[in-house]
């Protein structure tokens, strides 16, 4: 760094990114002692900032005397079903507009973006009619098509402005050797297209997995509720909350996105600056 | 292949060939690739929406399909104090979080976008709170923020700030101000995000003439970095605007609008109004009159990207 303008980098950098650090990593830290304190240090103890006496008690608790591995359980479920269903029926989509320009592809493309800019909190109330109608009312399945509400928007449009940045001389070659426009689309176009599939794989996973609101009205069985919505309707009641639990499964239930996450922080950035770009 | 192909034509096509000739244009494959895509999407959002707002002219309730009454839902939303309160908070919290955000964020690109000591690690921590279940994360915060064991006034008390614990959810202003600290600490690393791309899309020719010109630090963020991000200003505040003020999760999870009303939003009412008390008129018209502020946000945001 030239001398002139980094005469104090830790004034310039390492002090304010300190404070936002702390600031971040606080309510973590809070969620990872709470889950492994005694019950009677959660109330009384010298320095709430520390864990005097670590017990797995919450933990065991959870896992043995709540329906908790079940919510996990259908949370992956459903977070695997609708991430495939929606970057498959995504892809297809954005390939459709971007690169074979169909007649109306403008519109289309113009329609999917306004659907992303809709909602859940506006849908969710409609969209339980046509649940009803179809009675799909607390089928843990149902989920999976309502997820791609909001995920198939968010995913074409990604993937979109991925594809646009392949060249177009691709196609050209491709139907110079004879290839028809569906060989070209999966042969030579979708193997090119692997970053932004992944980047749309783990963000389509990441919303699904914390999803709330969807949930919550549509799923009110406790073997169909998914981590959210599990953890806030169970494990409170009323006024009574067991905090020692709910920290423990909030932890249980944050690690899998972050494992992901710190895989594919390369993904992650590119997919999110994407999606801004367009 | 070229030997190949004479034979080939030579022959009759088959029904199938003919039919998979047909479907090799894309004026057929285009609608045919985007039909799922499409069918999903006219079933479970347009169709909803369209009924959305013809629900907030009825009077259904759960299990009733009710009758048509109207405007009767919307005068009688505007003449509701427990409304009025959901506006003034729903613009409140937006408007407060978004500014903090807004600045917090840019501040925050600014930093990472230099080269020190573990730059890679910073940028990639960064972004954990937009990673982290929402719901999960606050119901940490709200756990944190407990009005009698909460760490945060056990410090203030340690550094003799204050003498009782604070009640950070349990009054009015504490409630609304602590939620929309939260909405900050979920929100910054996206603006973050947006803002460190923009920042490496400024060609950095132009600070260094700038800065041979004996323009100073702040100069060149008011007169060359500043006006080149203003577009993705508009659309980062536009897109977070239209997340923020339809926010159900982070509300709900903490105080489920109250105390008394104090934090009720135009969702966590809406909710209220036609879940538990079964009035889905009423609550469909709650959620639609949402919509005004999204047409604005989404208008403002293609300007901006068209601007782009």
């Amino acid at each position: 760094m030239s001398a002139s303008s980094a005469s104090k980098p830790w004034l310039r950098i390492y002090v304010p990114l300190t404070c936002y650090f702390v600031f971040m990593f606080v309510p973590f830290y809070w969620m990872l002692l709470t889950t492994f304190k005694a019950d009677h240090e959660l109330l009384t103890t010298p320095n709430p900032w520390w864990i005097f006496h670590p017990t797995f008690k919450h933990v065991v608790d959870l896992v043995a005397g709540t329906q908790y591995l079940h919510w996990f359980a259908n949370t992956l479920l459903v977070s695997v079903g609708a991430t495939a269903l929606s970057v498959a029926v995504s892809f297809l989509a954005a390939y459709a507009i971007v690169r074979l320009r169909f007649p109306g592809s403008k519109t289309l493309s113009a329609a999917i973006f306004f659907a992303y800019l809709v909602p859940p909190a506006i849908l969710f109330l409609p969209l339980a009619n046509v649940l009803i109608a179809l009675h799909w009312f607390d089928k843990l399945w149902a989920l999976i098509p309502i997820y791609t509400t909001f995920l198939v928007p968010f995913c074409t449009w990604l993937l979109s402005g991925f594809l646009r940045t392949l060249p177009r001389e691709l196609e050209e070659a491709g139907r110079v050797d004879g290839a028809s426009h569906f060989q070209i689309m999966t042969r030579i176009v979708l193997p090119l297209a692997k970053p932004g599939l992944i980047s749309s794989t783990i963000f389509c996973f990441t919303l699904s997995w914390n999803e709330y609101l969807y949930a919550l009205v549509y799923m009110f069985s406790s073997a169909n509720k998914t981590i959210t919505v599990g953890l806030t309707t169970e494990l409170i009641r009323g006024d009574v909350f067991q905090w020692g639990q709910l920290m423990a499964g909030a932890l249980l239930g944050t690690l899998p996105v972050i494992i992901i996450y710190f895989f594919f922080v390369e993904h992650y950035v590119s997919g999110m600056a994407g999606a801004l770009k367009d | 292949m070229a030997e190949a192909a004479p034979a080939l034509a030579a022959r009759t096509p088959t029904l199938f060939e003919r039919l998979r000739r047909a479907a090799d244009t894309p004026a057929v494959l285009g609608p045919l690739l985007a039909a799922p895509a499409v069918g999903l999407l006219a079933a479970l959002v347009a169709y909803p929406l369209v009924f959305g707002v013809w629900l907030g002219l009825t009077s259904a309730t759960l299990g009733n399909a009710g009758h048509f009454v109207g405007l009767a839902n919307f005068t009688a939303l505007f003449a509701d104090p427990t409304y009025r309160a959901a506006t003034f908070y729903s613009i409140l919290y937006t408007v407060g979080s978004e500014a903090l955000k807004l600045s917090i964020g840019l501040a925050l690109a600014m930093v990472l976008n230099q080269r020190f000591r573990g730059y890679r690690a910073a940028r990639s921590l960064m972004l954990l709170p937009w990673v982290a279940p929402t719901v999960l994360a606050v119901l940490a915060w709200q756990w944190l923020l407990d009005p009698q064991f909460s760490g945060i006034s056990w410090l203030f008390e340690r550094l003799g700030l204050i003498h009782h614990a604070i009640n950070f959810l349990g009054t009015e202003w504490n409630a609304r101000v602590s939620l929309i600290v939260v909405n900050v600490w979920r929100g910054v690393p996206y603006f973050a995000i947006g803002f460190m791309a923009g920042l490496q899309s400024i060609p950095a020719e132009l600070l260094e003439a700038a800065a041979i010109d004996g323009a100073g630090g702040w100069a060149s963020f008011r007169h060359i970095i500043w006006p080149l991000l203003a577009p993705l200003t508009t659309i980062l505040v536009c897109f977070s605007s239209i997340w923020t003020i339809t926010d159900f999760q982070l509300i709900w999870t903490m105080t489920q609008g109250g105390p008394v009303n104090g934090t009720q939003v135009f969702t966590t009412l809406a909710y209220q109004r036609a879940i538990p008390s079964g009035n889905l008129g009423q609550g469909a018209a709650i959620a639609i009159s949402t919509l005004p502020f999204m047409i604005v946000l989404a208008y403002f945001a293609l300007r901006a990207m068209r601007e782009k």
